[in-house]
């Protein structure tokens, strides 16, 4: 793609400087390779973002960046209430809450290796993956409401997990300001039989090996050794979460114009922070929030069922949970001054770095893991947030590997059995329902997940702690 | 008499699905028929049970989101997959009675669950020699 319109601010920053309707610059982290490889649309919606009301310092794009709806995937942009600041429905995106959590097996990579397709196997016939699968759990309208506004925290009294895993989850596991009340009824039906689920697409569950260390002390405190089994999971708040996301981006989209927002394309959808839509849109992606960290927490039990049957030795417990897709209130300071602002971040992780009162004590010194998911064929990425991170995109760093290929254009390059058969022949046991859903998800469709997270630390977003491959992957 | 088909075109995390016919009813069953291609391939849902499907919309444009989110809607609370489509359009009033089955995971191997359509890349028009185009971008 031609960067002759980008300003290299540094090695890894690149910018774009309000032209236009533009209110801030557009902030790019990337290396050279990664820039000249990402799609012109991440510029234009970058650009787009920018010129919403209340936009504060900038609209920054991670590493991983690619083109979204609205926002781009691997967007950051924090609005501010009272400059008339907007909360976006598309800046969240439908998956709303999608995330990744890792969990300590104190098992070694070798005790999974004896067990391993069948391990597979029980994981796979545990966890509902994949289009139309349905969990077992089936809960009442009162329920719902309760793990609406409850989150992982509910789901734990539920008798779904331990409390030593709610401080570490973001927002403890409950997400607070939640208003099941704004979130409608098609939504709650359409979460009916959806808890527990992993879903499809990119979403997994990884038993995975630790294969390397860089930061010695952060891997202490995170738990983790070379040659360690760790479990990590991607989905999110599912059929709830999309439905909301498609009521609100509908709702914005149709009546920004009353609320006397221009929109340069009507996939911006936003609203004013406070007005109605803005906080009954707050209010129901909340909720989606604990719907997806009570997924995760679910999923995790089990797992933790799977475990205890095939490995009984295993001792599952959760290093951190983050999520990708959010827009949270969070205090930052900006040109020396400590705001209040609402700060979206689309296919971004937050990244809070050392002494944030938010990460968990334990934790607190190394800063917050950053669980950055690879593909099925490369590997995954465990970071810690660093104080450079607090300055330069709010605490954000990338989220994953980013797409580099359509859909579309994978399945047309790979044979899904092919790609099975070239994982196995790696030691990497996939189990999947479609042939065609892995294709799509061939790890030759990503870009380079080590190039996107060296570019993020070498950017400052995050420090990298470990390196971790796949021994299973069970894939929605 | 204008061709009618549906494709796909390409959008770096999605799925752009497109349908184009003699008629906005006709471009508007093709872009279900390419939404259900991001699936499972259309001609392998047996177009068995009938769904009564009826959105009304501010513009041409807002009236393929909600079709298409209706459609991902009782695909999701059904557990069904639709191969085919009648639409009937009255301004921006649409009844449609969508056919299909329920999922079977092992014969028709879903390759990707729709989250919902976007408003991104969407475009209700007409092209110089009359087909009508009814396009958008589907979240996967």
């Amino acid at each position: 793609m031609d960067i002759s319109g980008l300003t290299r601010t540094s090695e890894f920053q690149w910018e774009i400087p309000p032209t236009g309707a533009m209110r801030v610059p557009v902030v790019i982290f990337a290396d050279e390779t990664l820039i000249r490889d990402m799609d012109a649309k991440v510029f234009e919606q970058a650009a787009n973002v920018a010129a919403l009301p209340g936009i504060v310092k900038a609209s920054f794009a991670m590493p991983d960046a690619h083109w979204g709806y609205g926002f781009p995937i691997g967007g950051v942009a924090a609005f501010d209430a009272d400059e008339g600041g907007v909360v976006s429905a598309g800046g969240v995106g439908f998956d709303i809450s999608c995330g990744v959590r890792t969990l300590l097996t104190g098992l070694a990579a070798e005790d999974i290796e004896a067990v391993k397709s069948e391990l597979a196997d029980a994981l796979f016939r545990t966890i509902p993956a994949g289009v139309g699968s349905t969990g077992k759990i089936a809960l009442s309208p009162e329920e719902m409401d309760a793990m609406l506004a409850g989150g992982a925290a509910w789901a734990v009294e539920k008798g779904w997990g331990e409390a030593a895993d709610l401080p570490r989850i973001e927002e403890r596991g409950c997400m607070a300001g939640a208003r099941p009340d704004c979130v409608s009824d098609r939504a709650k039906k359409r979460q009916k039989k959806e808890m527990g689920t992993l879903g499809s697409g990119n979403h997994y569950l990884e038993v995975q090996r630790v294969t390397r260390l860089y930061d010695e002390d952060g891997a202490a405190a995170f738990g983790l050794a070379v040659g360690d089994a760790v479990i990590s999971i991607h989905c999110g708040s599912r059929g709830l979460g999309h439905q909301i996301g498609t009521e609100y981006l509908r709702r914005m989209a149709v009546s920004a114009a009353d609320a006397g927002i221009r929109l340069p394309e009507r996939e911006l959808a936003c609203a004013p922070i406070t007005s109605e839509a803005g906080q009954s849109y707050l209010g129901a992606m909340r909720a989606a929030i604990n719907c997806a960290l009570a997924n995760r927490q679910i999923v995790t039990h089990l797992a933790r069922q799977v475990f205890a049957e095939v490995l009984p030795g295993a001792h599952l417990s959760l290093l951190y949970d983050v999520s990708h897709n959010t827009c949270k209130v969070e205090d930052h300071e900006v040109d020396g001054v400590r705001r209040r602002l609402f700060v979206h971040r689309k296919g971004a992780t937050r990244a809070f770095g050392p002494g944030h009162p938010d990460i968990p004590e334990s934790l607190r010194e190394t800063g917050q893991p950053v669980l950055i998911g690879g593909t099925m064929g490369t590997a995954s990425y465990i970071l810690s947030g660093t104080a450079e991170s607090m300055t330069h995109a709010f605490g954000s760093a990338c989220h994953g590997a980013g797409r580099a290929m359509s859909r579309h254009q994978a399945a047309k390059r790979w044979r899904g059995r092919t790609v099975i058969d070239d994982l196995a022949g790696r030691g990497i046991v996939l189990r999947s329902r479609s042939e065609r859903g892995v294709a799509e998800e061939a790890p030759g469709a990503y870009k380079d997940v080590d190039a996107v997270v060296d570019a993020t630390e070498d950017a400052g977003l995050a420090r990298k702690v470990a390196r971790l491959e796949p021994l299973i992957c069970i894939k929605g | 008499m204008t061709d009618r088909h549906w494709e796909h075109f390409p959008h770096d995390a999605d799925v752009g699905v497109r349908g184009v016919g003699p008629t906005r009813e006709a471009a508007f069953e093709e872009a279900a028929r390419a939404l259900t291609a991001a699936i499972v391939e259309p001609g392998a849902v047996v177009p068995r049970d009938a769904v009564e499907v009826a959105c009304s919309a501010p513009d041409d444009e807002v009236l393929l989101v909600d079709w298409l989110n209706a459609l991902v809607y009782e695909m999701a609370t059904r557990g069904m997959l639709f191969g085919d489509f009648r639409v009937r359009i009255e301004g921006t009033t649409l009844n449609a009675t969508a056919l299909g089955e329920p999922v079977d995971a092992a014969r028709h191997a879903p390759a990707v669950e729709v989250k919902g359509a976007t408003f991104t890349e969407l475009k209700v028009h007409r092209t110089e020699d009359g087909a009508w185009v009814a396009q958008c971008v589907v979240d996967v």
